[in-house]
């Protein structure tokens, strides 16, 4: 028998039972606005499965715990928001290098630096792909509902375990905030990714090394009887560190070729009303519910416009904008921030169409009414 | 041809180590290696953690499960993996700058914890893998090349800071010491809290040339005349004391741990079931 729990909820909390549902038993944190929720109702939820919460001394403490009970082998979580989300980036590529599995929550708010605490704002995107040195891999996912909050943490851990890599989840304060009426699905109706372990017996195992067409390495726990080496230095297939520029060659080929050479598996999107469009407004997060609002009513008008909402913000869906780009006359992004995302969006459309950019950084809300007016302007 | 303990607990194909001839740090790395070996442990169920600097890379040549982490945060990392899995037991490896400088506030929150994380610390007074910089723990009036006038910083008693914010065993001992420091690691292992070791180690590429400290001989003899054992201290005059530092045993107390406290938690749901 199936059952499925329909609750009230918010944001923060879908987060916590997706990441329940998806295997989450580590959570090491700091409290932050507007995501301390996330911590909260994980101290309340982790013992009761046997999993363990710690409120670690800060920010970065909070996410090097969450890599080492990874790599103890329990599913790993940490939640943020914007100050707490760059303290946390040194660690961030940490585990991008040693492809720890770890979810990584940024409930997004007005910045810089301290900033609007209390507001949302979509202005980290771009820091979720650049924000630690050096060129890595990151997937990065965007809810716009609670309910979509719960599937994408569920998404998130999957990925984070099949790919070695860390996920970051960017929501923000609306989402977050937001309570909805959601239908949780049964367990038997979640589907749930494990890492792969090894196969091989402990004297036959170099942890980074992969089979033939293969690109993710199978991982042990520490405990398992393994004993193997992890460093944030380049490294070869043993684990140990080198300074061959032919290893670091292929060491990050390697992770940014895992990431790219599935791009089918990684992306998801919405597309709504983008058949016969001639304007598509391409919104993500929150906004792209005021976006998909605007695109009902200007319908209703007659106006042949539609929504491109990208889930998967990283890796950017190219190939998808770009076929866009070759369809419709013009596409407008609408995001909480002064022109971030609208930069890959006009990179990818390759002059196509017009590309402009609706955005805000006040804490305030892009309304429906605003994305109504610049449709109209474009037309 | 290589001792039974490096055989049985090195990495062998992994050494010679890259640190400095003359270096303490190897002398360190073996007491560490000892203790384990005293104590028997299983080095499958031993996780030793370090973080960046000479000392983080002792880990690397030691064969147990090893994670050799970013700057400072060894302590943070080694707490996610204690508290994920208690039966592993925790041995933090790091250095003056890495967990008294830019890591100094993980390791008074994992003291105040309490959590079951033995940590040695290879003190050389300097920062050595950067090429010299005063640290945390370099004298009072001591050179670095980021202190050339002398540096005016006050140095950290490490063991009496982690003390007072809640290790259950704090310790001291030195590169010379070498039989005395395996003991104060055996210990610090044994107790079930967080333990902290000190040894002093020797810098004479980088401290000792810098401050006129002689070869690596003379900075060991100096361990050697200027290390008093606490216990030996205990019955001396002050006057006999200046200049001195104190090696052994400093604290053994015993305080609710850390991840036991966290399972009784989550025995209490268990037994609601």
């Amino acid at each position: 028998m199936k059952s499925r729990k329909v609750k009230l909820m918010q944001g923060n909390e879908a987060c916590v039972e997706g990441a329940i549902a998806a295997g989450m038993r580590f959570y090491g944190g700091y409290p932050i606005t507007p995501s301390t929720e996330i911590a909260e109702i994980s101290a309340v939820k982790l013992p009761a499965v046997g999993g363990k919460f710690i409120q670690m001394e800060d920010e970065i403490g909070g996410i090097a715990a969450a890599i080492g009970g990874s790599l103890a082998g329990l599913k790993s979580m940490t939640a943020t928001s914007g100050p707490g989300f760059s303290l946390k980036q040194e660690n961030l590529g940490y585990a991008a290098i040693a492809e720890i599995p770890l979810v990584v929550v940024n409930v997004q708010r007005g910045g810089p630096s301290t900033g609007l605490p209390t507001a949302p704002a979509q202005g980290d995107v771009m820091q979720a792909k650049w924000g630690t040195h050096g060129d890595h891999p990151i997937i990065a996912l965007s809810p716009s509902s609670v309910r979509e909050t719960f599937d994408v943490t569920v998404r998130a851990f999957n990925l984070a375990e099949k790919y070695r890599t860390p996920v970051v989840i960017l929501t923000d304060e609306v989402v977050g905030h937001m309570r909805e009426k959601i239908e949780i699905p049964d367990p038997s109706e979640i589907e749930i990714i494990d890492r792969k372990k090894p196969e091989v017996d402990p004297e036959n195992y170099l942890p980074y090394e992969v089979k033939d067409g293969e690109l993710v390495p199978p991982m042990a726990a520490f405990g398992d009887g393994y004993r193997f080496h992890v460093t944030g230095l380049t490294h070869d297939e043993t684990g140990f560190p080198s300074n061959s520029s032919e290893i670091a060659e292929a060491l990050l080929n390697r992770l940014m070729n895992k990431i790219n050479a599935n791009l089918d598996d990684i992306l998801d999107y919405e597309e709504f009303m983008c058949d016969d469009a001639e304007i598509v407004v391409f919104s993500y997060g929150s906004t792209a519910r005021s976006a998909k609002s605007a695109v009902k009513k200007l319908r209703e008008e007659g106006i042949k416009v539609g929504l491109f909402r990208p889930i998967t913000i990283w890796p950017f869906p190219e190939e998808k904008v770009y076929e866009l780009s070759k369809k419709v006359k013009s596409i407008i992004v609408a995001e909480m921030n002064l022109g971030q995302l609208v930069l890959e969006v006009e990179r990818v459309s390759k002059g196509n169409c017009k590309v402009s950019h609706l955005g805000k950084a006040n804490g305030e809300v892009i309304t429906p009414n605003e994305i109504v007016s610049r449709v109209k302007e474009v037309l | 041809m290589a001792s039974k303990l490096i055989k049985d607990y090195f990495r062998t194909d992994k050494l010679p180590h890259i640190w400095c001839p003359g270096c303490g740090h190897g002398i360190l790395m073996r007491s560490v290696a000892q203790a384990i070996d005293n104590l028997g442990l299983d080095k499958d169920k031993v996780c030793i953690v370090s973080g960046i600097g000479c000392s983080s890379r002792a880990p690397g040549y030691m064969d147990f499960n090893t994670l050799h982490t970013t700057h400072g945060r060894a302590l943070a990392f080694a707490t996610g993996v204690k508290l994920a899995r208690p039966e592993l037991e925790v041995i933090v490896v790091t250095g003056d700058g890495d967990c008294a400088a830019i890591g100094g506030n993980h390791l008074i929150h994992a003291a105040r914890r309490n959590i079951n994380i033995t940590t040695v610390v290879f003190n050389n007074n300097i920062y050595g893998m950067t090429g010299g910089q005063y640290s945390p723990t370099t004298p009072t009036n001591e050179f670095g090349t980021t202190a050339p006038y002398g540096n005016i910083d006050k140095p950290f008693d490490i063991p009496a800071l982690a003390g007072a914010a809640g290790a259950t065993y704090t310790a001291r001992g030195t590169a010379y010491h070498a039989k005395q420091l395996t003991k104060l690691v055996e210990k610090g292992i044994k107790n079930k809290g967080f333990s902290l070791i000190e040894g002093i180690s020797i810098c004479p590429t980088y401290y000792g040339r810098k401050n006129k400290k002689g070869s690596a001989v003379d900075m060991m003899n100096w361990l050697k005349d200027n290390a008093v054992d606490i216990k030996v201290a205990e019955k001396l005059p002050k006057e006999k004391l200046e200049g001195k530092f104190l090696i052994g045993e400093f604290k053994n107390t015993t305080e609710p741990e850390y991840t036991e406290e966290y399972m009784k938690i989550i025995e209490r749901f268990q037994k609601e079931r």
